[in-house]
């Protein structure tokens, strides 16, 4: 119908051109790839500060053996330092003093000085260091006791690292590589994209509903257009200003995503893990074939899972889910705005409208951890937090036949909840007042037009 | 059959009678002024010819035939408590109503750029409405309401928050529109603003018409048989005089004149009257007391409602 797409071009274009939107809309992801990506970023970038840790080294096991990282460098001092290395630490070019003691082989412990707590880096390095050495040592004494031929060799063999590919089983018995940890993620996102898309654009609903019955402009308007196509113009022309935000996000995220894998895992990541690699092949051949087999960097096994995931279904479902769950709880806010005078009003009449939303974001937590319990089930089908919950469920995997019933039960309830906002806004929108019942909303769905 | 038709129209909303039997004749071309108390059954009445409510019973005919849906974009409707969405240009605002009457973008921008000179607002074009005052929010809410050439126009309380030389403009161009063919319902509780403009009047109170009329009919009809006589010269005994045909409510001496305001009884004519009083003294001024719609409104509520 004409009148209505006249509205719905009013409500998109007002709220599309406006600056506050093309920001909102920009900034949000950006700011979402911050979120991700910024405290990796800082970890690499941090490795790059060097810190000088000086070693006076009583049990003389260690002396020149200690090998420096890119963030720590070693530097042993002879015992007549020690004192005024220790007392000047932090004004001096040391960032610590590594003590180890001489019964460090019975005690196996080592004490470090510092007048600020040390980072975890330099702890980790110092700690591994030392305990490889020592157990180099070990075992190299052992060896040479017990006089097995090749024992070093056999010991190296039986170490075992265990990798848990997780497979998923499609229809034709093909395994397919998913993740449980980006399943939950991604789960968690889409759920709760979900939550705040409806809360947002129900409440715009709302709010565009509440304006023209108090500013009286719906006077104006209703002697052209029927107060359901003003109710339905800008139900749907909110939802058209939702999609294209959506739109712009999946486009940008898409290129974040491209533009990370390729800064953050292909030249430098990738070369290091080459060369890495190499040496240790070379150090010990039976590492070669352990190594082919596990992903050594985790950003990359991240962003190869990721690309792993559905992206297609998961995003149509995504825009049936918003639609729906936004119709359903728009048209309701709709009504509930078109049926009160103040905002006061509208607050107590919304609560009952509000409560499954955040019954959802609720249930949420457990269904993520539990997606195929009951709860989740139950919710994942009752309509009002369908729309959530469904879409934590989907990348966990959902049989095809729960997505169509759930689908068809939350359709089937959008429908009746906009014929009755219908009834309720019409008569609704042109009363003033006293604040109506719940018993005289009731009777407006009976009247005639 | 009239240009617009109410014919037995009744409405009620669950205990609430708002109209009863109403019946209305609209000739082409009238100002027809729809009065009434708050809450009379006003603007349900104004709301079934605008189609935005239909009636229980009782039907409409527009041009000679049913009240049709399209109908509305023959109808301009002012409403009394009107707005606009205060952010939005005051240009677009006026194109997306246009629009919504059925006007093409493109005659939309022509009309309005005659009704924008005419009004000499071109400046506000691009400002949004809630820089505007109230005054000016009117002008451009009127020019909305007369955009598309509607043949029959509703205009409820249209003078309100307005100065009176915008008042007066907008008197002039409700009185041009009607030169030009229109017929205008005109609804208002200002009754001098019904005697200046109005040619036929409906009273409606408590949801039932009263009274229906040509404003000079409905003033005649209300008349109390009252004259002011000024006069020069003594006329101590005129109560003697005059006899019991006609009563003296009041008698003024000034220095100049006197004025006597006389009550005909038992159908006396003027001119009974006059051969009376002109032997006795020098009649500077004779005037017949004719109700303003303000008494003729007040008068009939108050008989109406007891």
């Amino acid at each position: 119908m004409n009148k209505i797409f006249i509205i719905i071009k009013r409500e998109y274009l007002t709220r599309v051109t406006k600056k506050s939107f093309l920001l909102l809309t920009l900034l949000t992801p950006l700011l979402f790839a911050g979120i991700m990506f910024l405290p990796g970023y800082l970890a690499t970038r941090e490795n790059k500060e060097e810190h000088k840790v000086a070693v006076l080294d009583r049990s003389t096991l260690f002396l020149g053996e200690l090998e420096d990282s890119k963030s720590t460098k070693f530097h042993f001092i002879p015992e007549e330092e020690f004192e005024n290395v220790k007392n000047s630490i932090g004004s001096n070019e040391f960032y610590a003093l590594l003590d180890i003691p001489q019964s460090i082989v019975s005690t196996n412990r080592v004490v470090v000085y510092s007048n600020k707590q040390i980072n975890l880096d330099v702890k980790n390095h110092i700690d591994w260091q030392l305990e490889h050495k020592l157990e180099n040592q070990k075992r190299a004494e052992l060896v040479s006791r017990l006089g097995v031929p090749d024992l070093e060799d056999q010991l190296e063999s039986t170490k075992t690292r265990i990798t848990v590919d997780t497979l998923k089983l499609t229809e034709d018995g093909a395994g397919k590589k998913g993740s449980t940890e980006i399943a939950m993620g991604i789960g968690y996102a889409a759920g709760f994209l979900i939550y705040i898309f409806v809360f947002m654009y129900g409440g715009m609903v709302m709010r565009g509903v509440s304006e023209e019955k108090q500013n009286r402009i719906v006077e104006v308007i209703i002697s052209s257009a029927k107060p359901v196509q003003l109710m339905l113009g800008k139900i749907i022309g909110l939802a058209a200003v939702g999609l294209t935000q959506f739109l712009i996000w999946v486009i940008l995220m898409a290129g974040i995503f491209i533009g990370a894998k390729s800064m953050f895992v292909s030249d430098e990541a990738l070369q290091q893990m080459a060369e890495s690699q190499s040496v240790m092949v070379q150090s010990n051949p039976m590492a070669s074939e352990m190594m082919s087999n596990f992903e050594p960097n985790e950003f990359e096994k991240i962003i190869a899972e990721i690309e792993g995931i559905n992206f297609p279904q998961i995003i149509g479902m995504f825009l049936i889910f918003f639609i729906l769950g936004y119709l359903l709880y728009s048209s309701l806010m709709a009504a509930i705005a078109a049926a009160v005078d103040t905002e006061e009003d509208m607050n107590q009449f919304m609560l009952p409208v509000t409560i499954p939303l955040i019954a959802a974001i609720i249930i949420l937590a457990n269904v993520i951890k539990n997606p195929e319990g009951q709860l989740a089930f139950w919710a994942s089908h009752i309509p009002f937090t369908s729309p959530i919950i469904m879409m934590v469920r989907i990348p966990f995997g959902v049989p095809w036949y729960e997505l169509v019933i759930s689908v068809a039960i939350l359709a089937a309830s959008t429908f009746g909840a906009i014929w009755v906002a219908a009834k309720i806004y019409r008569t609704g929108i042109l009363m003033y007042g006293k604040k109506p019942s719940w018993k005289e909303i009731g009777k407006w769905l009976t009247y005639k037009s | 059959m009239s240009f617009f038709e109410v014919q037995n129209v009744s409405k009620s909303y669950a205990a609430h009678r708002a109209l009863t039997d109403v019946s209305l004749n609209i000739e082409q071309g009238q100002v027809f002024g729809l009065l009434g108390p708050n809450g009379a059954g006003k603007t349900t009445l104004i709301r079934i010819i605008n189609q935005i409510t239909a009636p229980d019973s009782g039907k409409v005919f527009f041009d000679g035939r049913p009240l049709r849906a399209n109908d509305i974009y023959q109808i301009g409707y002012l409403p009394e408590e009107r707005g606009l969405y205060k952010k939005m240009k005051v240009g677009e605002q006026a194109l997306y109503l246009a629009q919504l009457k059925g006007l093409s973008r493109r005659d939309a921008l022509k009309k309005l750029k005659y009704w924008f000179e005419k009004f000499e607002i071109q400046a506000w074009w691009d400002k949004k409405l809630q820089e505007l005052s109230k005054g000016m929010q009117q002008k451009v809410q009127f020019i909305c309401t007369v955009l598309h050439d509607p043949k029959l126009l509703i205009f409820d309380e249209p003078f309100s928050g307005f100065d009176p030389i915008n008042a007066n403009l907008l008197k002039q161009e409700i009185l041009n529109l009607r030169e030009n063919g229109a017929t205008i319902i005109f609804s208002t509780h200002n009754m001098s603003s019904v005697e200046e403009i109005c040619d036929h009047i409906a009273l409606i109170n408590k949801s039932k018409k009263i009274l229906d009329g040509n404003i000079f009919d409905v003033k005649a009809q209300y008349k109390t048989e009252t004259f002011d006589v000024v006069y020069k010269g003594d006329f101590r005994n005129m109560d003697k005089v005059l006899g019991t045909d006609f009563k003296i409510l009041n008698h003024t001496e000034r220095e100049h004149f006197n004025e006597v305001t006389i009550k005909h009884l038992n159908g006396t004519s003027n001119n009974d009257l006059l051969m009376k009083i002109a032997p006795l003294a020098e009649i500077v001024s004779f005037s017949e007391r004719i109700p303003s719609m303000n008494e003729v409104f007040i008068r009939v509520v108050e008989e109406n409602n007891q």
